[in-house]
């Protein structure tokens, strides 16, 4: 009677004897399986990062070219009076078009002309008038200055530009390009920082746009979206956490909030655009509106990260209050926010960084105009960042190209700053009861 | 006066009634000495007058703000000469349009005659009659409130449970801004919706195959017929989201795995933070990452191996929404195997299995209701994404199943229909909302449900 017993115990363990082998080699599958997706994710990470750098850091230097310029009063102030009216109509193009002709008397011809002082960016004429308007005792006189060359030239000497390639595929011609290498053999041209990225507006001459604009259109709107934000969501989550009965009424609101976490964002445009636009009437393309849409869009973060910084303040410091007289609303502005505030503060940054890098609303409420001045208040028509990075991927120019990266890397970096912000703030206030 | 001048001294006012509110309830009971008599302490009574200067006062400026236009605009136009005011309603909103561009200074289309000049002059006047009305009646609500306030101060008023019942309440109006945003984002895009549904019939919406957003000019036009089929619309948003769980899916639910029951502390503590620095990045940066880089790289890849492969095709915008979907669903899935409970795994172990084994015999069918929920909080974030497939999937409809192919997603017709110039009585434009509002309903739904799915599943192991 025991032997079929132990026979089929034997048998068992040679099936799983036999099978162990199989078992173990699915194991490590599985294990590799699961590795490759992380790596795979974490290659993901590494593109995109590696991708945007390497297309975009030469956008923080900018072809320029030295010319020797003889401020000629003949052109600029042909009566002599200094009249600052008649210096900023002078014909400053005549300025940096004589020396590039002393440097190249080759080109003679019209079209020749054209292409030469296409070299320039039409921004050239501008900044010398500018340095005039800033010192008239130029006039008169000969300085070498670095004047701003064109997007294409810009290319061609930050090596974009295939020069073994057909002259028909080439944006830039051989002469330009024959040019350029004199320039470069003089030492004449060279690639020097460029500040111009970070104060100027947007602009249809890649060389002369800039994220200026776009950098105090995302201040304004943030400034808007974290003062109304900040208070309501902080109020919303004191009443919710601290003072509400449970009824149907609170229970409405927690469910509105988890809901609304979860809406798309285009949905909050088309909310800023019936509502704030149509039937209040408020200015389109302000950053006003924008910040009115994102307040509502990350009002659930704040009001779920600032409630889970008051759950997190201990019952008995509540408790202690109350012992010695205090009001429940005493108890909590005097001892519990005191204590909840720098969680609050995390949600708000967190919630700041999310509004920062929302676009789609904002393409909804016009922010998407092309603006060249800077936006000086929260009425006047802007852009944001984001947008900005979304207006120049669509245009053609090469340049354009290196800008967007570059816009990018910045809007990055101002989003890494407020994440390191608010693990600092989390790691500084951290504290266990 | 400007707005920002009339709240910088309203907080003036604001202190200026803190102090006076402090001083007489001292003063009421004969300085600091009395203080035991006063019901409530001195600065609850300042800030008793302070609220009721500041917020009748900031109530009005903002009534005043948000209907200042319309009611000065009603009354331009009542003083219009009478062929002017029977005009139709579009012909009617041009001239207001002209006479307010008038008003504030700007150019206008055309030359204006002189009725017009008239009534952009009459605009201008009232314009400014309201400024100086607004500022002096908010600074006679803020001076009458807080004198009020002041003079029912005495030792027995209650003044701290007023102030706190005033709080309070804002407490409450506060925490309703949640309800109202939904109902706000219901009836914006209903009311819209319902008027496009007057011009085309929501079944031709709903079940129409061809989508060509336009409205006729003129009846004999090129391109007269417009149709408001959303059906490609549909098919190309669930084509987009499907390649996107593809590739979300199985690497957001390994890498949760892998991290949760393999990985050491060390990996643990570096992939974790680096897989969710992708949940951080803007969307526009990876629509440029899929417009400029994915795209083409596709496109190469496909006519390498003889494929024709459209330069906007639902492979890229997929591909990247995927990768941007990965640690949405990889946190999620993290959080419920985390959940469930060790005493199951422990029981898989000393029955003999192995690690594989256990993950998906046990923890994965354990976990599947809540990783289910997860996955489609993730569906719903994929359907509504926008500045993706606006950079990177294409413009025409296209009634396709082919991935290679370019198709067009309900947010990228919203953003095309809506941004630029728009009239708001075409069928082209009211168009975008109808679409918004199968957006919200959507994602509404696959929200609640798997909030839904989440929530009971967590129950069980509690």
């Amino acid at each position: 009677m025991t032997t079929p017993v132990t026979n089929k115990g034997a048998r068992t363990a040679d099936i799983v004897q036999a099978s162990l082998k199989k078992r173990y080699a699915k194991e490590q599958r599985f294990k590799a399986i699961g590795l490759g997706a992380i790596v795979l994710g974490l290659t993901f990470v590494s593109l995109l990062f590696i991708n945007i750098v390497s297309k975009g850091y030469s956008a923080f230097v900018q072809t320029h070219v030295q010319l020797e310029v003889y401020f000629d009063p003949a052109v600029i102030d042909p009566t002599g009076q200094r009249d600052m009216e008649q210096l900023a109509r002078a014909d400053y193009r005549q300025l940096v078009r004589a020396p590039l002709r002393e440097m190249f008397p080759e080109a003679t011809s019209r079209r020749d002309k054209r292409a030469l002082y296409s070299v320039l960016s039409s921004g050239a004429a501008f900044e010398l008038q500018q340095m005039v308007m800033a010192d008239p005792d130029l006039i008169g006189e000969t300085r070498s200055v670095w004047v701003i060359a064109d997007d294409e030239i810009d290319m061609l000497y930050k090596g974009y530009v295939d020069r073994d390639a057909p002259a028909i595929e080439r944006r830039v011609s051989d002469q330009v390009i024959g040019w350029v290498d004199t320039l470069e053999a003089k030492g004449l041209i060279d690639a020097k920082f460029n500040t111009r990225f970070f104060t100027n507006g947007d602009s249809r001459e890649p060389e002369l746009s800039g994220i200026g604009g776009a950098i105090s259109g995302s201040f304004f709107t943030l400034v808007v979206t974290l003062l109304l934000s900040f208070p309501i969501g902080v109020a919303a989550a004191v009443y919710l956490e601290e003072f509400a009965p449970q009824n149907k009424f609170t229970d409405m609101i927690e469910v509105n909030i988890n809901n609304l976490a979860a809406v798309p964002s285009i949905v909050f445009g088309l909310l800023g655009l019936a509502m704030f636009i149509n039937w209040f009437g408020l200015p389109r393309s302000a950053p006003l509106v924008g910040g009115l849409v994102l307040t509502l869009m990350t009002l659930p973060t704040i009001i779920i990260a600032s409630r889970a910084s008051l759950k997190s303040v201990p019952p008995s410091i509540r408790e202690a209050a109350l012992g010695v007289g205090a009001s429940k609303m005493q108890t909590i502005t005097h001892h519990v926010l005191p204590l909840a505030i720098p969680g609050m503060l995390t949600g708000a940054i967190i919630g700041m960084a999310q509004a920062l890098g929302e676009s789609a609303p904002l393409l909804m409420i016009g922010m998407v105009a092309f603006i060249v001045d800077i936006p000086g208040g929260p009425f006047d028509p802007s852009t944001v960042l984001p947008v900005q990075v979304y207006l120049w991927a669509d245009s053609p120019e090469r340049a354009f190209v290196e800008r967007t990266s570059a816009a990018i890397m910045v809007l990055l970096a101002f989003l890494i700053t407020m994440n390191i912000l608010a693990v600092v703030l989390r790691r500084r206030f951290e504290r266990r009861w | 006066m400007q707005v920002s001048v009339i709240i910088f001294v309203l907080l003036g006012l604001m202190a200026v009634g803190y102090h006076f509110g402090r001083q007489r309830a001292l003063g009421s009971v004969g300085g600091s000495t009395g203080i035991r008599q006063l019901h409530s302490l001195p600065s609850y009574y300042g800030t008793y007058v302070l609220l009721w200067a500041a917020l009748p006062a900031l109530l009005a400026l903002f009534l005043w703000g948000v209907f200042q236009d319309r009611v000065l605009i009603d009354m331009v136009v009542g003083g219009l000469p009478e062929d002017l005011r029977d005009l139709p309603e579009a012909r009617l909103g041009l001239v207001i349009n002209d006479i307010q561009n008038l008003a504030s200074g700007n150019i206008t289309s055309g030359e204006p005659s002189p009725e017009i000049l008239a009534a952009a002059e009459h605009l201008s006047s009232l314009q400014q009659a309201s400024a100086a009305a607004k500022s002096v009646f908010v600074f006679a609500l803020a001076i009458i409130g807080g004198g009020l306030a002041w003079r029912s101060i005495g030792p027995k008023m209650r003044a701290r449970n007023r102030v706190e019942w005033i709080v309070m309440s804002l407490l409450i109006l506060s925490s309703t801004v949640a309800i109202m945003t939904t109902v706000g984002i219901v009836l914006s895009v209903l009311f819209e919706s319902v008027r496009f549904f007057n011009e085309i019939p929501i079944t031709d919406f709903l079940f129409g195959l061809e989508w060509s957003p336009q409205t006729a000019l003129r009846a004999d036009q090129v391109g007269a017929s417009g149709a408001f089929g959303a059906i490609p619309l549909f098919a190309g948003t669930m084509l987009i989201s499907f390649i996107a769980m593809l590739v979300a899916v199985p690497i957001g639910l390994m890498s949760a795995i892998y991290l949760s029951e393999y990985a050491g502390p060390k990996l643990r503590s570096l992939a974790k933070p680096v897989l969710e620095v992708l949940a951080g990045i803007p969307t526009v940066v990876y629509g440029f990452f899929a417009a400029l880089t994915v795209a083409p790289l596709i496109r190469n890849m496909g006519e390498a191996v003889g494929l024709e492969v459209a330069s906007e095709s639902a492979l890229a915008a997929g591909l990247v929404m995927g990768i941007m979907i990965i640690p949405f669903v990889s946190s999620l899935s993290d959080d419920v195997i985390n959940a469930v409970p060790q005493s199951l795994r422990d029981a898989a172990y000393a029955l003999g299995a192995t690690r594989s084994e256990t993950v998906k015999q046990v923890i994965l069918p354990a976990a599947l209701p809540g990783i289910m929920g997860g996955i489609l909080l993730a569906v719903s974030r994929a359907i509504g994404e926008t500045m993706i497939v606006v950079m990177a999937a294409g413009l025409s409809a296209n009634l396709t199943a082919n991935p290679l192919e370019a198709v067009t997603t309900v947010t990228v017709q919203i953003v095309t229909l809506l941004v630029g110039d728009q009239e708001f009585d075409s069928a082209k434009t009211l168009a975008a909302f109808a679409l918004g509002l199968m957006l919200f309903v959507v994602t509404l739904a696959l929200n609640v449900i798997a909030l839904h799915i989440v929530r009971k599943y967590r129950e069980q192991y509690e």
